[in-house]
């Protein structure tokens, strides 16, 4: 009988998407189960003690609460797999046109930020790994570590105090509409960006350190610097391409902080993304919207991750040659 | 306990820096009624007044004493984040160490269950539990202890497997020991050293968790004094140049600065690195 010989690299990405897929389906049935625990009948919460037995019959209907349960996870799943997540309690607009605009606006908040802190901390973290125990490596990294150490709203405060109070340079309210243009767009989210940044690029760079220390510890650069090569030579071609891995995975696992990262961000700066509504949701039990967008952020979140692990399997130079 | 006494000696001086911060928080923290020259939830003058000799920091937005609420901030908060770590710890512990003695198929489960738990986004599962379960300081405990549980078992299991493997383990093991004996005489006290600094980090991070939550307003309810909500009740005096919520968040970046110095040290010293 032939026995099916897979590149070990195949085998490993197989198993780590089926691995991801099962989280994505696990996490919307926990989501989905979260609305059974609800304490008393949806229909009774929202319509209250007034209704009549034929509006909350009907209400039920509407929501199809009087199906039995695994149907309606299947009705809920392919809903959401097309987009369509049903209406709001709250003022009775579908979930999907609610979430749709936000959700651009809370990705062009994490991409922008992106944009700033990945060149960012991966440039910082190389220089201070490259030149450790130095002063500036001293310097960088108390104040990453005080960074880290601060509550997001704290750096956001301290933030509008300085630009947007003591100095009016930047507005401390993150207003934007559809019709603006880009360069508005960047004004307004000006604060917002720095908080994220300062708080992504603290973590980033200080994993980026690590990973980079880590591997300039490893034989094979001891070896390098032996044989005598150039300091430059040994940082390009011998630690670097076994940094990638890595590094990589430090900017994956940190845009996936950044996604859910935004949710104070958001609130503090009245920002309209998703996780502003989230919140406001959450506030008045409108569930489901936040089914919807809670789905949103772990499937975003999930994915990054999973992403993160394929780049690191593919950018490892020991798994990517055959034995 | 001398020797207790002269390892606090030879701490460096961020480790010294960071007990006085932490001693003086909690010493506010237990004395609050004593010094707070108010009530905790007491009317006591006009809405944002800046600080005076009856006010010291000044007022909230309902014309609260600051100094008060920081003093009741600091019980109400630490009091819960403490309660909050120590229930994760005592989940997470007891699981990882049963997932390591055991192993076997428990271990399988336990551990694919913890994946899974963790590959979801830690606060949009605590907002998804809290808009189903209402935001109670009950729900708020289960909830993130259970959240953070996931983390501590993921650490208890690793020390434990290591230590499972020793020869004291098989020898007790084959003296007839129970499960339990085995856990509670034979684990606990080899894990200690890694077990106690994780519990600085994870009191860090539910205290600052329980911030967020409170700063969003689903966490602490008002009328109860705590920092992150607090921190939201005044934020809109901040645009008018009024840095009253200013006070609460510093004093949140205070105590985590000041736990993670010492924990750092901790760190140090568990890992017996010289420099």
């Amino acid at each position: 009988m032939q026995q099916w010989h897979f590149h070990p690299v195949v085998r490993l990405l197989a198993q780590r998407i089926g691995l991801g897929l099962l989280t994505l389906w696990v996490i919307s049935l926990l989501i989905f189960v979260g609305i059974q625990l609800l304490p008393g009948d949806l229909a009774d919460a929202v319509l209250g003690q007034s209704a009549t037995p034929e509006t909350v019959a009907a209400f039920r209907h509407e929501l199809k609460l009087d199906l039995p349960p695994h149907i309606r996870y299947l009705h809920w799943l392919s809903g959401a797999v097309e987009g369509d997540f049903g209406r709001s309690l709250a003022n009775q607009r579908p979930v999907a046109e609610l979430i749709g605009w936000r959700f651009g606006n809370s990705l062009f908040l994490a991409g922008v930020t992106a944009l700033i802190a990945v060149p960012l901390a991966v440039v910082l973290g190389l220089m201070a790994a490259l030149y450790r125990n130095t002063l500036f490596d001293k310097l960088i990294s108390t104040s990453t570590l005080s960074v880290i150490s601060f509550p997001e709203f704290f750096v956001a405060y301290i933030l509008i105090a300085l630009f947007s109070v003591q100095l009016p340079f930047f507005p401390s309210i993150a207003s934007i509409t559809p019709d603006m243009g880009l360069g508005q767009k960047l004004y307004a989210v000006f604060l917002p960006c720095l908080t994220l940044a300062l708080v992504v690029t603290a973590h980033m760079m200080r994993q980026t350190r690590a990973a980079i220390i880590n591997i300039l510890a490893s034989a094979y650069i001891e070896m390098a610097n032996l044989k005598g090569l150039k300091r430059m030579r040994i940082v390009v071609l011998h630690a670097f391409p076994n940094a990638l891995s890595p590094v990589i995975n430090v900017i994956a696992l940190n845009l996936a902080y950044l996604v859910v990262g935004v949710v104070i961000v958001e609130v503090v700066f009245v920002y309209p993304g998703l996780g502003q509504l989230l919140v406001d949701s959450v506030a008045k039990r409108d569930i489901p919207v936040v089914q919807a967008s809670g789905l949103i952020f772990a499937t975003t979140y999930v994915l990054l991750n999973l992403l993160a692990d394929i780049l690191s399997i593919l950018c490892n130079p020991r798994l990517r040659s055959p034995r | 306990m001398t020797s207790g006494l002269n390892l606090l000696l030879s701490a460096p001086l961020s480790a010294r820096l960071g007990m006085l911060m932490v001693l003086l928080v909690l010493l506010a923290a237990i004395f609050a009624p004593v010094i707070a020259p108010y009530g905790e939830t007491q009317i006591a003058g006009d809405v944002w007044l800046s600080g005076s000799a009856q006010h010291l920091l000044g007022t909230d937005n309902l014309g609260r004493d600051l100094f008060t609420r920081l003093l009741f901030g600091a019980r109400n908060t630490i009091a819960i984040a403490f309660l909050i770590t120590a229930l994760s710890f005592l989940m997470g512990t007891l699981l990882g160490f049963l997932a390591a003695t055991v192993s076997g198929w428990t271990d399988q489960l336990l551990s694919r269950i913890i994946d899974i738990l963790m590959a979801f986004p830690t606060l949009i599962f605590a907002l998804m539990i809290l808009s189903v379960v209402g935001t109670s300081i009950p729900a708020l405990v289960v909830v993130i202890a259970l959240l953070d549980s996931t983390r501590v078992f993921r650490l208890s299991r690793a020390v434990a497997m290591d230590i499972e493997v020793m020869e004291f383990v098989e020898a007790a093991r084959l003296r007839g020991e129970g499960l339990w004996w085995l856990m509670r005489h034979e684990i606990l006290p080899n894990a200690m050293p890694p077990l106690v600094a994780e519990f600085g980090l994870r009191f860090c991070f539910v205290f600052l968790f329980i911030a967020a939550l409170s700063f969003l307003g689903l966490g602490i309810q008002p009328p109860t004094a705590d920092w992150g909500s607090m921190v939201r009740e005044n934020a809109g005096a901040i645009t008018f140049g009024i840095y009253t919520p200013l006070w609460p968040a510093t004093a949140i970046a205070f105590l985590t600065v000041g736990v993670n110095l010492v924990v750092d040290w901790f760190l140090h010293l568990a890992s017996g690195l010289e420099d």
